[in-house]
Formats: structure tokens, sequence, C-alpha cells
């Protein structure tokens, strides 16, 4: 024990003399939930549109009219011909084409069935679809009223397959992507570059020399960190229920402990990376592209895991972040208990366990 | 020589693939002795220090260290030896004094014991004024004396230096080894490497490692007379010459 505690705070000296390490790991989340909390966001305003409207009737009139008076679209141009329309979109000037078809008020009412079709700029995918979202809703609400002032049932026929959610309603259900990276980022590459370090700086030649145990070096470099990152975590909630007025759904003590489950999850695995590798690049390079970028694409953050090929479906199981997110987008978002998530973090705990054994197998005793 | 053997090696050898770095070498080395073992870049010394530091495993033969085999009690062996590698081994943004305290927490000292000592090492060296400096910012001679100071922390039996003097100026190396003396004298065996031949003057014993193997092995004195040349620098020229193995 006594030894335990000589390392240990060796080990927070390092820490804590290492100002711009100290930076990154408590600027970092800091950065983060400001930035993903009011610099981006899915929303989008202002998209310019062009109107190319061979209707002419009331129909077209008043839905240029309530897309034109809403805060997400501009109507920069209104065309006689398609060809401007795709001359338009080679300039990037417009994000939407909106086409309204001759005779569309007579199909309305004849057929009881109209068209419209939105033409899309689909070079930022993600945008131009939410755009597409916003028209769809904003004819669907038309069509609603039209319902109600009509006897006939009219319908003009938009496709649009997501619920509405005009502006994402709240910045805050980032925090738990965010958070899940950030932990993931840090707990791998700081604990496995500390270790590797100690290699490249010919100090552990001297630890393996000593009597100490490998287990005890271990883990006495996993507790400054466990700690740091439990600081972040503190941070980031304290930030997310402040700046960004996230409610305070589910329980508390329930969320810090997985938390710490997942933190453990991911020091082990930066022990993991420490004891294959023998310089900090290359810790620090296998802790980014092998570790964190999977943890990135499978996270279920970034791209449903439901929409991916089954392959790399079977793969992001094997992904330690997949399940923490569902843990917090459980407990956070949406409140749940304990009950909803025993799963995620039985398999959670399996992964610190495999990583500590590998690790603390691969960890030599002696030099070769 | 009436004295107690603290280093007993029979047919030590480790091989890398093919390469034999040291190839069956046995020799003793009594308590309180300062055994400067000496040879050419590659020619095997670091390789069996740290097989008798229980870093490496040997291939084959046997060692006792501090009455400890090697390869069965590594865990016993280490609580009662010291070691300074050849890397520089202090942590540069800790204190002289953080280091010291800290080598001296892993072997598990008691933390008023630990005050005790480092204290008095620091007064010793006469670095008080250094002693709160972190490390990195202290010249190369001090850092190697407080390396030194930190590997006899926990008063071994038996302290191994790999080429503690590499990189420093005469004057330092003189202070150095005045430290070697006096660990000496308190009882510590000292187990060198160097290429310093003046300083090989300076050991109790030496041998010459050639090729992984032990070309010699005396007194300075003796061996000068053996080859009949006035300095060890001419013994070793002498017996490298020999060498197949060229520098690495």
């Amino acid at each position: 024990m006594r030894v335990l505690t000589a390392f240990i705070k060796k080990e927070f000296w390092h820490v804590l003399r290492d100002r711009r390490s100290l930076t990154i790991l408590l600027g970092l989340p800091v950065m983060m939930i400001l930035i993903f909390g009011f610099a981006l966001s899915n929303e989008v305003k202002n998209s310019s549109v062009a109107i190319l409207d061979f209707a002419g009737d009331d129909v077209s009139a008043q839905i240029i009219h309530r897309l034109n008076s809403s805060q997400y679209f501009d109507i920069t141009h209104r065309l006689r011909r398609f060809d401007d329309l795709e001359s338009l979109f080679r300039q990037n000037q417009v994000r939407l084409g909106l086409v309204f078809p001759a005779n569309l008020q007579d199909d309305l009412i004849g057929d009881g069935e109209g068209a419209i079709q939105i033409i899309g700029n689909a070079v930022d995918p993600n945008t131009t679809n939410t755009t597409i979202q916003y028209v769809s809703a904003i004819v669907a609400d038309y069509q609603k009223e039209l319902w109600q002032t009509q006897e006939i049932p009219y319908q003009i026929d938009v496709s649009y397959r997501m619920l509405y959610n005009p502006q994402l309603e709240s910045a805050y259900t980032f925090v738990p992507g965010v958070m899940t990276l950030i932990l993931m980022l840090l707990g791998t590459m700081m604990t496995s570059v500390s270790i590797v370090r100690e290699k490249e700086m010919g100090t552990m030649e001297v630890l393996l020399v000593s009597p100490m145990r490998p287990i005890l070096v271990i883990i006495s470099k996993a507790i400054p960190y466990l700690v740091l990152c439990f600081v972040d975590v503190l941070i980031i909630l304290l930030l997310a229920y402040t700046v960004l007025e996230m409610p305070l759904r589910g329980n508390l003590l329930l969320l810090l402990l997985m938390c710490i489950l997942f933190v453990l999850t991911t020091l082990t695995l930066g022990l993991l990376v420490s004891t294959l590798v023998e310089s900090q690049q290359v810790a620090m390079f296998l802790s980014l592209v092998g570790f964190f970028m999977p943890a990135l694409i499978f996270g279920g953050y970034l791209f449903p895991i439901e929409n991916m090929p089954e392959i790399l479906q079977v793969i992001s199981n094997a992904v330690p972040t997949r399940w923490f997110y569902n843990i917090l987008k459980n407990i956070m978002i949406k409140g749940l208990g304990f009950e909803y998530i025993i799963k995620e973090a039985i398999i959670l705990s399996g992964m610190t366990f495999l990583f500590l054994v590998i690790a603390l197998k691969k960890f030599k005793i002696r030099l070769m | 020589m009436n004295k107690l053997i603290t280093i007993e090696t029979r047919d030590l050898t480790k091989r890398f693939g093919n390469f034999t770095a040291v190839d069956a070498i046995s020799f003793k080395v009594y308590e309180g002795e300062i055994f400067g073992f000496l040879g050419a870049n590659g020619a095997g010394k670091t390789t069996a220090m740290r097989m008798l530091c229980g870093l490496l495993t040997p291939t084959s033969g046997q060692a006792l260290v501090a009455g400890y085999d090697i390869y069965r009690q590594p865990n016993q062996l280490k609580a009662h030896i010291g070691y300074m590698s050849q890397k520089f081994s202090l942590y540069p943004n800790l204190t002289a004094r953080e280091n010291m305290t800290f080598y001296a927490g892993i072997y598990g000292m008691k933390r008023k014991e630990i005050g005790d000592k480092v204290h008095s090492l620091i007064k010793s060296l006469g670095v008080e004024k250094y002693s709160d400096m972190q490390v990195h910012n202290l010249p190369l001679g001090w850092k190697q004396k407080i390396s030194f100071m930190t590997a006899i922390i926990h008063n071994p039996k038996i302290v191994f230096l790999d080429e503690p003097t590499g990189g420093v100026d005469p004057i330092t190396r003189r202070q150095f080894w005045d430290m070697i003396y006096e660990a000496a004298d308190r009882g510590i065996t000292v187990f060198v490497t160097t290429h310093y031949m003046d300083e090989a003057e300076y050991c109790d014993r030496v041998s010459m490692m050639v090729d992984g193997a032990i070309a010699a092995l005396d007194t300075p004195e003796a061996l000068k007379t053996r080859y009949s040349v006035a300095s060890m620098n001419d013994v070793f020229i002498q017996l490298a010459r020999k060498a197949n193995r060229s520098a690495v």
C-alpha cells in the first residue's frame, strides 16, 4: 500500500506539472460542449430556394407564401425553365428547387391528388435532407388546413420519412455523444502515452528492477487518469445542466457510476495499448486510429448503426462506445433506470475485465 | 581473500536468436568490492548486467546475486539490488527530492525513514539548492549523482551501474567515483561498467569482456603486469584487438 501511494503521488505530480496535457484534459470537454451546444446544430436557416412555378395558381401561391414566411427559407429565384434551375445548382446558388407542375390546383380538386417536386442539392446530403424535411412539413401543414376547410380530402403528395423536428429541440441531445467521445479519447490516449513514456525514458527499466509488482505499476498509472476523467464527467454534466439547460432526468448516482465504469473500460484499453507498443507516437496513433476512429464511426452518434451493412453492425458490437452511448441516452435523455441498461453495463464490465487480463498478461516483467 | 561472495555466475549465457551476446561467463564478486566490468561496445556488458538484475532471462547457466538465484527468485533479488541504467532514469519533471522520495517509496520504505534518508542524502551531496528544482533543469553531472543516490537509497547489497559517467567532465567523474568509494565503504558492492580506462584503475578488480566472453579478470595492477603495459588503456587495447565482433 505504501508503494502504491508513493507511485500514485508521483503520477499526480506528472499530470499536474504537464500543463499542456492538463489543459487538454480539462479544456477539451469545455470546448467540445460549448462548440456542440452553440456553434453546431442541425438547424438550417435561410436556405436559398428556387421556384419553378408552372402552376401559378392558388395552391402554389399559398405554399410559396408559407415557405417565404418561414425563417428556414429564402426564395431567391423564380424561374421559368428547368435549364435555369440546373445552372443555379451548378453555381451552388440554391439549396433546393421547388417545382409546381401546371394544373396543380385542378389536379387537386379534380383527382383529389396533386404532386410537387423538390430537387435538392445533395452535395451536402445531411443539410439538404433536413431542408427537404422542412418543406415537406410545411406542405403537410398546408394540406391539413385544406382538409379542415374543404369537405373533400385533397391530398398533396409529399413523402416524408422522419418525424418533423423543426429545430433540433435542444442542443443537449449532443451531450451523450460528446461525453462518450471525450472519455474514449482521453482515457485511452492519455493512459497509453503515460506508460509508454516510461518505456521511452528508460525509467521503466528501473521500475522493473525494483521489487514493485507489475499490477501495481498498472493500477497506479490508471488511478490519476481515473480521477481526471471523472472530473471531466463532472465538468461536462455541470456545463450541460447550467449552460445548455439540460433537464436532470434519470438517476444521477447511476449516471456517475456508469461513467466510472466506462472510464475504467477506456483506461484498461489504454493500458493494453501501452503494453503493445514502444513509442509515444505509436501509442497515440494506435489510440486515435485504432480506437478513436471506430469509436466515432461505430458509436451510433454519427451514423445510425441500424442502417449499416450487417457485417459492420456485428463489428460495432465490439466497440465499447456504442454501449456507453446507449447507457447515456437511456439515463440522460430518456431518464430510464438501471433495469434498462443492465445488458450494456454487463458488456462494458466484461470488456474491461478482458482488456485488463490481456494487459496484465502482455505486460513484460522482463525486457526479453 | 576471505570475503563473502555476493555475485557468482556459472556459464551464464544469453543468446538472441543466433547471436550469442554473452557466452558462458563465470566469475565471482566479493562483498564490498568495486568490480569493474569492462569491454568494447557490443561486447555484452549491458546484457550480462541486465541478466544479473533480473531484467533479462538467461538462456543457460546460473547466477546467484545477493544469495538469490536470478532465474528462480527474481522478486526477492530485486529488493536487494540497486540499478542505475545507461539511459538517464530520473523523472525530468520531478524535483531531485521527489525523485528520491519516489524511488524510496517503491522500495517500500516507511515515510519517516524516507524523509530522513532523502534529507541526509541531499545534505551529503551538497545539492540543497538544487533539490527543489525540476531535474530537467539540472546539469548532467548533477543528474547522474542524483541518479546514483536514488539507486542506493534503499541500502541495497549490490548496486549495478551501467556506464554511469558517460558524457560528463573529468572533475564530475572524479566526484562520482568518490561517491562510489563511499558507498563501497558502507559495504555496498559496486558492479560498474565503463569505457573509461582511467576509471578501471579505480576498481578493486576488473573483468575484460571480449566477444561476450571474459578475456581477463584480475586487479588492475596484476593485469598491467601480466600484459607488461603501463596503463589499463593498453591492457584494453591489447585484449580488444583480438575481438572478432565489430563494435556495434
